[in-house]
């Protein structure tokens, strides 16, 4: 067995904060000079300044670091519903020496995700419904008995992983009268064994992205699945979302990649006779589970595929004169299929954005490089800095070929009128998604609220559906009564063959505005129907949760919903795994 | 009964939002030509002229637009899929596709703008008093072309209508726009390939079956909005109307320019409405021939040139309201949920469902009840209306008393009358007929009309020329109909049926609505909300009120309730004896080439021999409507055979009601309600003896 590492404490929430993104110790703050800078060590942009992010945000957002608002400093107990569970199930609980907890902070904390309103409450509010009582299973045995006491007390399980949802998929149904059982996997986090021959790796579905790339890496080994979400989303979730990663391009994504899962329901347990790349046995009965979103059963296993570490890696970046030659030039790698392990664009808005996370040069000599690098790309060339956008690339693999492969990636890129812009450009976009979480709960405290979503979409409607979707949020919000043009800005994060995947931020300045979350709902309800109307898909990889319920129909249509739902009543037919997500 | 309480309550709320509709400030007008009358024209024509243009547009000559067209998928797939089915070359196929973008294709040159900006100066100048333009609407419309593709939705009532908005939009500094003009332009040497150079692009009158031309076309008209290259302009009435009532919708051009929408390749459209109103029409007396089968002549230079004539006489005033663009996103927000695009590639020629084609219609309707809502109505209009009910002759202090009455009932309808406060009623009626004198003159303080042009002739002479100052009078008196259209057939059905009640009121008006539905613009589905307004535009000016259940005319409504069912009388008459005529006088299929003459000849007769007084009836415009209401109404079937299309009378229905307007109403009442019941059907009785009443 392999050791699991930091997060796996019971009581993670000691090292990452209770009302907002990631660490404790790692976060924007405006230090005494009033310059940006990010504190702690975990990562590259730790302990630097960054001169000019003060100045973009004001610019952005009209912001000004003197209109500040304050969450609450800790969580107030006595805000907190009270745990109800009946003694019985107490005691049958403690006759399986499982670990459970009905301490307020540790309910509190698996009773969100981390959607802006969600976060919200946390700092401001209290939720309605919170989980009864956290338990925290070992194994898959340990899952088996609390299902079973579950269904002998009608009660409501709802799993929980690294418990960063984007889809209001965590929140507690407000209506559900049963008492609430978290299912905490993180307990969950062993690599069960490594089969060398058939690269091949079974391991508890309750580790996190990062223990489990690591605990291979000692092997020499990886998955190669990189969500951004990556330090805190754990294996089971990702089974559970239909998960997609920076580096499926090579990989696959999560359903590419799942050899076999083992899976607890009220029925019992689902899992498949053998561990093969493919069978033909009716439909897969991985597609029922992977995106099932926790309300059929517990994945407790998962045999996932594992590669060789590679030998070799390297970032790189092209800046194309604009938006729409940057989607051809996607377009063509993908039509070539030579994407490497991750290709992405970035618009013209969100190039600025990363712009202003440089950090302050040490020397006099890379500033001048970088002024160098600025007039030939702007004066030389003719790009409009308001109008340029950026690819940024990671290539794995042998030297060799990365090398070569690098050089017909940039060949392409030639033909689209794009121009190379050095590692340390591609490598600062890539940060930008790990540190993008941080710089929101910034924002919160100087009235600015934000969001991410996504979508995918065939490429003929790339440029349609980005154009339309950024126009409809700043009409929406104006509409609305925004009083502060916002941040609306997209990438395209994905390609394939058939499309792509488009990444949405948004983000304004609520002040003056009574009820931003309400307001915030709106426009990306909005925007989630200028998405649809363009052709786009419902989510990619985040998921429906309760937050995108409502277009299901629409888009599974009434006859698929039934499929859904019939396989719902057989394994499920008490509703144990209650979160009411999806149907 | 279809007729519920609560759907009535609730489409009164409607009503009461028509109310503030009807009331609403309308923009102050400009008058253009002032300052062209006070500097020069050569300068104005050579001034510096620098558009605002659509934000996103790159600036491409009119030639990268037809290349991009020719290569386009959606056009390059229709070649491919016609060379296969064909077994063709592509490259001929595709060379034909060059001639037709050749021949459909504006090529839009400053210097031609120009060349129009002068002689039209001199021109209009010479034929119009006064150009009136609301400013403001300039104003939005320059907003507009800034923000999204627009398309400009004129009424048609003239061949000036194109040429005078372009001269607009040149004097605001606006963006030129392209025009969709009929082919038979180009059937005039210069003056087709002038219009050429100033924006206009030609289409085929009829390409239906086309499939190359379909496609060269749509992506043409598609291409420019896409691209925000220049405001579309093009007439949803399709042709100019010879009557001045607004024609029904066509739908094409209006499908088209909407699909880049409905796809997402555009954020929005604006749709802007324009109504275009004439004093006095520069066609009048064409029209009047036309309408009485005098056929129309062949646009040429040569007639143009003849025309000069006209230049000196006075057409009076053209008043030009630029209205509110509409956003087509709004318009389509909550109506196409789906998405019906989304299942198949955007460039392959796709029929669309049925809730866009209803939608199409839709916008249609609207647009064009937004020109009527605009409208400016001169006095003599309201004199023209007077006249009508008062021929053949009317003492002048009478018809002044009365087109002041009128003008306050036209005010309370929501009509947009133009008639400055200062304005005596004498003085507007006299410089209208001063105008009109080709129409009507005062003769020893009468006001008759000008029909007597050959005092002795035959008596087909006399019905032929009486005819002809009716058809134009009756041109005048029709731009007061859309106005008045919803009051009137309530009082027109209050009189058919003779009863107070609502339910039977309603049904008689539904079923008028039915009938007249190509002769009035009436929005799709909304009857009982027209009933609505019709009573309660009666019950704003006293002539009726309502209860729950009934509706009586007011002692003093009597003259109004009485006024309104004549102003429609012609078209009530005149549908009879088209009617009459179809279900005695045809036995057999017949084509509208056969029809047309036919009924002509049969109201001839009629008027020869005094049996009846509806002139209007010879207008080839109402015959045609009427044609349409009945195939619509299902008493006719069309039939298509080897290219004619026949019409096939239903002659059992034909025959069992011989004789009487009656005819279709079995059918009139299925289109508001399901199955046709026993209490259905002595309604309908009840009406068809209403109705013989009122008409003998």
């Amino acid at each position: 067995f392999y050791k699991a590492s930091c997060l796996s404490s019971f009581r993670m929430q000691e090292l990452l904060k209770w009302n907002g993104w990631g660490y404790n110790d790692s976060k924007f703050i405006f230090n005494k000079k009033g310059q940006a800078e990010f504190t702690g060590k975990r990562y590259r942009l730790g302990g630097m300044v960054l001169p000019t992010f003060k100045e973009w945000i004001e610019k952005t957002f009209g912001a000004s670091l003197e209109h500040k608002t304050t969450s609450r400093a800790s969580l107030n107990v006595n805000d907190v519903p009270p745990s109800i569970v009946n003694e019985e199930f107490l005691q049958d609980l403690r006759a399986t020496k499982i670990s459970y907890s009905q301490d307020a902070e540790d309910r509190v904390f698996r009773a969100h995700g981390h959607c802006l309103h969600e976060i919200f409450v946390l700092r401001e509010g209290m939720f309605k419904r919170i989980p009864d009582i956290v338990v925290w299973p070992v194994c898959h045995e340990d899952v088996v008995k609390i299902v079973e006491l579950a269904c002998k007390h009608n009660l409501c399980i709802i799993p929980f992983g690294g418990g960063t949802s984007v889809s209001s998929a965590l929140e507690c149904p407000e209506e559900e009268k049963r008492t609430i059982v978290s299912l905490d996997t993180s307990q969950m986090n062993r690599i069960l064994w490594i089969d060398e021959k058939n690269l091949t790796a079974c391991v508890e579905a309750g580790i996190v992205g990062q223990d489990l790339e690591k605990q291979l890496a000692e092997s020499g080994f990886c998955t190669g699945h990189e969500p951004d979400s990556m330090e805190f989303s754990s294996l089971g979730g990702w089974v559970a979302t239909r998960a997609s990663g920076m580096k499926k391009n090579i990989y696959g994504n999560i359903e590419d990649l799942v050899i076999h899962i083992k899976m607890v329901t009220p029925r019992g347990i689902v899992e498949k006779n053998c561990q093969v790349p493919r069978m033909s046995t009716g439909p897969d009965i991985h597609h029922f589970i992977m995106g099932s979103e926790g309300t059929l059963g517990v994945v407790t296993e998962v045999t996932i595929k594992i590669r060789p570490v590679p030998e070799y890696q390297k970032y790189g970046s092209v800046v194309f004169p604009n938006f729409e030659r940057g989607v051809a030039c996607l377009r063509e790698v993908a039509k070539q299929r030579c994407a490497p392990a991750s290709i992405r664009l970035v618009d013209n808005a969100q190039f600025q954005f990363g712009h202003a996370l440089k950090p302050q040069v040490a020397s006099i000599f890379t500033s001048f490089l970088d002024g160098l690098k600025k007039f030939y790309i702007t004066k030389f060339k003719g790009f409009d800095p308001n109008i340029l956008c950026v690819a940024t690339l990671l290539f794995e693999g042998d030297r060799e070929k990365v090398l070569q492969h690098e050089k017909q990636v940039y060949d392409i890129a030639t033909k689209f009128g794009g121009l190379a812009a050095g590692e340390d450009n591609g490598q600062r976009g890539y940060m930008l998604t790990f540190v993008i979480a941080y710089i929101r709960d910034l924002g919160l405290d100087y009235y600015v609220i934000g969001e991410s979503f996504e979508t995918s979409v065939p490429w003929d409607r790339v440029l349609d559906l980005c154009r339309n979707v950024k126009e409809r949020i700043v009409r929406e919000c104006k509409e609305k009564g925004v009083q502060f043009a916002p941040l609306s800005t997209c990438r395209v994060t994905q390609t394939y063959d058939a499309g792509a995947c488009v990444y949405f931020y948004f983000a304004f300045n609520y002040r003056g505005i009574s009820d931003p979350i309400h307001v915030y709902e709106q426009i990306e309800r909005a925007a989630r129907e200028e998405i649809l109307a363009n052709g786009g898909s419902l989510s990619h990889h985040h998921g429906v949760g309760k937050l995108r319920k409502r277009w299901m129909k629409e888009s599974i249509s009434d006859v698929g919903l039934g499929m859904l739902r019939s396989v719902k009543e057989y394994v499920d037919p008490n509703n144990i795994f209650g979160n009411k997500n999806l149907l | 009964m279809a007729l519920s309480s609560c759907s009535l309550s609730h489409s009164f709320f409607i009503c009461s939002q028509q109310k503030e509709l009807t009331s609403k400030k309308r923009d102050e007008f400009e008058d253009i030509l002032e300052e062209r009358r006070l500097s020069s024209d050569l300068r104005y024509a050579m001034k510096c002229y620098t558009p605002v243009i659509y934000k996103g547009l790159s600036p491409c000559k009119p030639n990268a637009i037809k290349s991009a067209v020719l290569q386009s998928e959606q056009v390059q797939y229709v070649i491919k899929q016609l060379a296969k089915e064909m077994g063709e070359s592509p490259d001929i196929i595709q060379e034909e596709a060059m001639e037709i973008l050749d021949e459909m294709g504006h090529s839009m040159q400053l210097g031609a703008v120009r060349f129009f900006a002068f002689t039209l100066s001199k021109i209009f100048k010479q034929l119009f008093q006064r150009v009136c333009v609301n400013e403001e609407g300039m104003q939005r419309l320059q907003h507009a072309i800034q923000e999204h593709p627009v398309v400009l939705l004129p009424s048609h009532r003239s061949y000036v209508d194109f040429l005078m908005l372009s001269y607009l939009l040149y004097t605001y500094d606006l963006a030129l726009p392209v025009i969709a003009a009929g082919i038979d332009f180009l059937g005039m040497k210069i003056v087709g390939e002038l219009l050429r150079r100033a924006g206009a692009f030609f289409m085929r009158r009829s390409f239906g079956g086309n499939r190359l031309y379909w496609a060269v076309f749509s992506e043409y008209v598609k291409t420019m909005l896409r691209s925000g290259y220049a405001p579309i302009e093009f007439f949803l009435e399709g042709t100019r109307s010879r009557t001045a009532k607004t024609l029904t919708p066509k739908f094409g051009l209006l499908s088209i320019v909407m699909e880049p929408f409905l796809k997402r390749e555009v954020f929005d459209t604006y749709l802007v409405p324009i109504s275009i109103s004439y004093e006095r029409i520069l066609e009048e007396s064409l029209y009047a021939y036309e309408l009485l089968g005098v056929p129309k002549p062949k646009e040429s230079t040569s007639g143009l040139l003849k025309a000069r004539r006209i230049l000196s006489d006075n057409f009076g005033t053209i008043h030009i309201y630029v209205g509110q663009p509409v956003s087509l996103r709004t318009l389509a927000s909550g109506r196409i949920n789906r998405c019906p695009y989304n299942l198949v590639p955007r460039h392959l020629p796709q029929k669309p469902s049925e809730d866009i084609q209803e939608f199409v219609s839709d916008v249609a309707y609207k647009m064009e009840l937004l020109q009527i809502e605009n409208m400016v109505l001169s006095p003599w209009v309201l004199v023209a209306a007077i006249l009508l009910q008062n021929l053949p002759a009317m003492d002048f202090e009478l018809l002044i008393e009365k087109t002041l009455w009128l003008k306050g009932l036209t005010q309370t309808f929501g009509g947009f009358i133009e008639w400055p406060d200062n304005l005596c009623a004498r003085k507007a009626v006299l410089s209208g007929l001063t105008l009109h004198a080709n129409i009507a003159r005062l003769v020893d303080g009468h006001v008759v009309l000008n029909d007597k042009g050959l005092e002795d002739g035959a008596v087909g002479e006399i019905v032929f020329k009486r005819a002809l100052a009716i058809l134009m009078c009756a041109t005048y008196r029709n731009q007061l109909l859309n106005v008045f259209v919803r009051p009137s057939l309530v009082a027109v059905a209050l009189q058919m049926t003779r009863s107070f009640r609502k339910e039977e009121v309603y049904s008689c008006f539904s079923f008028l609505r039915d009938v007249f539905s190509d002769e009035f613009i009436f929005f799709p589905g909304i009857s009982l909300k027209d009933f609505e307004e019709g009573c309660f535009l009666l019950t704003k000016c006293d002539a009726i009120q309502t209860s729950q259940q009934e509706i009586y005319p007011t002692d003093k409504g009597s003259v109004i309730v009485s006024f309104l069912s004549a102003m429609f009388k012609p078209f009530v008459e005149g549908y009879q004896l088209i009617f009459r005529y179809l279900s005695k006088e045809t036995k057999e299929a017949f084509t509208e080439k056969q029809l047309i003459p036919g009924v002509r000849n049969f109201v001839f007769q009629l008027l020869e021999k005094g049996n009846t007084q509806c002139y209007e009836a010879l207008s080839s415009d109402m015959q045609k409507n009427a044609l349409a209401a009945l195939v619509q109404l299902g008493a006719v079937k069309k039939k298509k055979i080897v290219e004619t299309l026949l019409w096939d009378p239903a002659t059992k229905f034909l025959n069992s009601l011989a004789g009487c307007f009656c005819l279709p109403l079995p059918f009139g009442f299925q289109s508001f309600s399901q199955g046709f019941d026993k209490q259905r059907e002595q309604s309908c009785l009840f009406l068809i003896e209403g109705l013989l009443c009122v008409l003998e």
